[in-house]
């Protein structure tokens, strides 16, 4: 299963975030599941039309992720995945 | 609530008091994160809050016991496929909440929102659940529709008739003045009279740039607009509007801020700035400027702001009234309050972030 690990800065809204493993083949699947378990979490991800979030920036493995408007980017059973936020802002 | 102030800044939200004393500030909720809108639904007492976060996307959340305890609320969503005006190339999403407003109190579970990229968006069960109004979205009128300053258009003002809550005013940023009397069913663009001087006509039907609407709570058939291209008003709910720029070389013109007296529909309160191209105060002073004629003239009220080397805007939701106390934050984190009507302000704190809304709870 694939391992997927979250920026500390999205505890402030889901307490309760963890580590996880999740069984998945793409991307987009790995948010549609955290979301199942973290109500809410995949709308701070994604958008409406199931892109990427202009300053939201996914990890698969050590490469970002290609496939930012439908997140089919491959996932296999040893895949790191590590959801963060871009660097932005002041 | 005349003694209690939610004030949305980029660095959360400031709920402020007076009890006796001067405003104080008694509680800051959603710290470092940007603070669109906040007001409270006088029909439930409950607090609503749009939030910008630059990473997460704009958020609402509701507070039913004023402050103490807040609760997420998912955020109006455009249907899958939507895609943005004037050229419906891009794939629309909310991008920023601009706005939340009730219904009427006929209504007490309705609830308008308006959104970037121009969406409105109506709840009827208390804002568990938005659906965008599709037949303004869908108006023919909508590739007229443009961003200015934004990307995209968005929905910034929207007024409910106190005589008739299904008698809507909606102003889109940019895109014009729209009606509805079916409570959203059917829509009419009402920009007779106001002039846009970037487009090609600027007497054109559509693409006019309110940059707020409010209607006189004594008289709801009259509409007060500012404009990006100056302060018109309506005395017939916006079928024919006018202009009331001042016309004798006053600052009244171009400008964000807009509030109106509950009492008197002749009077409101603007606050100009130079131009669309040079946003910063008439000569470097702070000025609000008022009308008691309904825009016939306008009078400079100056006494206790700043008037030298100035660079404070006031945006459109920063400036509000509640009896004979006026009150408006700045885009450099400066909150001025009046106790008469605007003839004498003081400063309350130079300390905060950009000030986004200011309302009286």
């Amino acid at each position: 299963m694939a391992q997927v690990k979250f920026t500390p800065n999205l505890k402030r809204f889901f307490p309760d975030l963890c580590p996880c493993e999740i069984e998945a083949a793409t991307v987009a699947e790995i948010v549609a599941a955290v979301d199942k378990r973290w109500r809410g979490l995949g709308d701070y991800i994604i958008d409406e039309q199931g892109a990427l979030r202009k300053h939201v920036n996914i990890f698969v493995g050590d490469e970002l992720l290609r496939d930012k408007q439908t997140l089919t980017d491959r996932v296999s059973a040893d895949t790191r995945i590590f959801i963060v936020q871009a660097l932005s802002g002041g | 609530m005349h003694n209690k102030l939610l004030v949305g800044t980029r660095k959360g939200l400031l709920i402020m008091g007076r009890d006796g004393g001067d405003w104080q500030v008694e509680s800051a909720h959603f710290e470092a994160i940007p603070v669109v809108y906040a007001f409270r639904d006088p029909r439930t007492d409950t607090l609503w809050v749009s939030l910008d976060h630059g990473h997460w996307g704009g958020k609402l959340h509701r507070s039913r016991d004023l402050g103490a305890t807040w609760e997420e609320v998912e955020a109006p969503k455009y249907y899958e496929g939507a895609a943005c005006p004037p050229d419906f190339s891009i794939a629309a999403k909310t991008n920023y909440i601009w706005l939340i407003e009730p219904g009427g109190v006929d209504e007490p579970n309705r609830l308008y929102v308006g959104t970037d990229p121009g969406g409105l968006f109506v709840s009827d069960d208390g804002g568990d659940s938005f659906q965008l109004v599709e037949t303004l979205w869908h108006h023919p009128s909508n590739t007229h529709w443009f961003g200015a300053g934004r990307d995209h258009p968005g929905t910034v003002a929207i007024q409910v008739d106190p005589r008739n809550s299904r008698h809507l005013t909606i102003g889109i940023s940019v895109g014009g003045v729209y009606v509805s009397r079916d409570g959203g069913e059917s829509w009419a663009a009402r920009n007779r009279g106001l002039y846009a001087d970037y487009l090609p006509d600027p007497h054109h039907e559509h693409g006019h740039d309110p940059h707020i609407i409010l209607a006189s709570p004594s008289n709801p058939d009259v509409l007060w607009q500012q404009n990006h291209c100056g302060i018109f008003r309506s005395d017939d709910s916006g079928q024919q509007w006018r202009d009331i720029s001042d016309k004798n070389g006053g600052p009244a013109g171009f400008g964000f801020a807009l509030t109106v007296d509950d009492q008197d529909e002749r009077v409101a309160w603007v606050a100009p700035a130079v131009s669309a191209e040079y946003r910063v105060p008439v000569e470097r002073a702070l000025v609000i400027c008022r009308t008691e004629d309904g825009g016939e003239t306008w009078r400079d009220l100056r006494a206790g702001l700043p008037q030298q080397h100035c660079y404070d805007l006031v945006f459109r939701h920063a400036l509000d009234k509640a009896g004979d106390t006026l009150a408006f934050g700045t885009t450099a984190g400066n909150f001025y309050v009046s106790d008469d009507r605007g003839d004498n302000w003081r400063c309350l704190t130079n300390n905060l972030a950009v000030v986004y809304s200011v309302r009286f709870m």
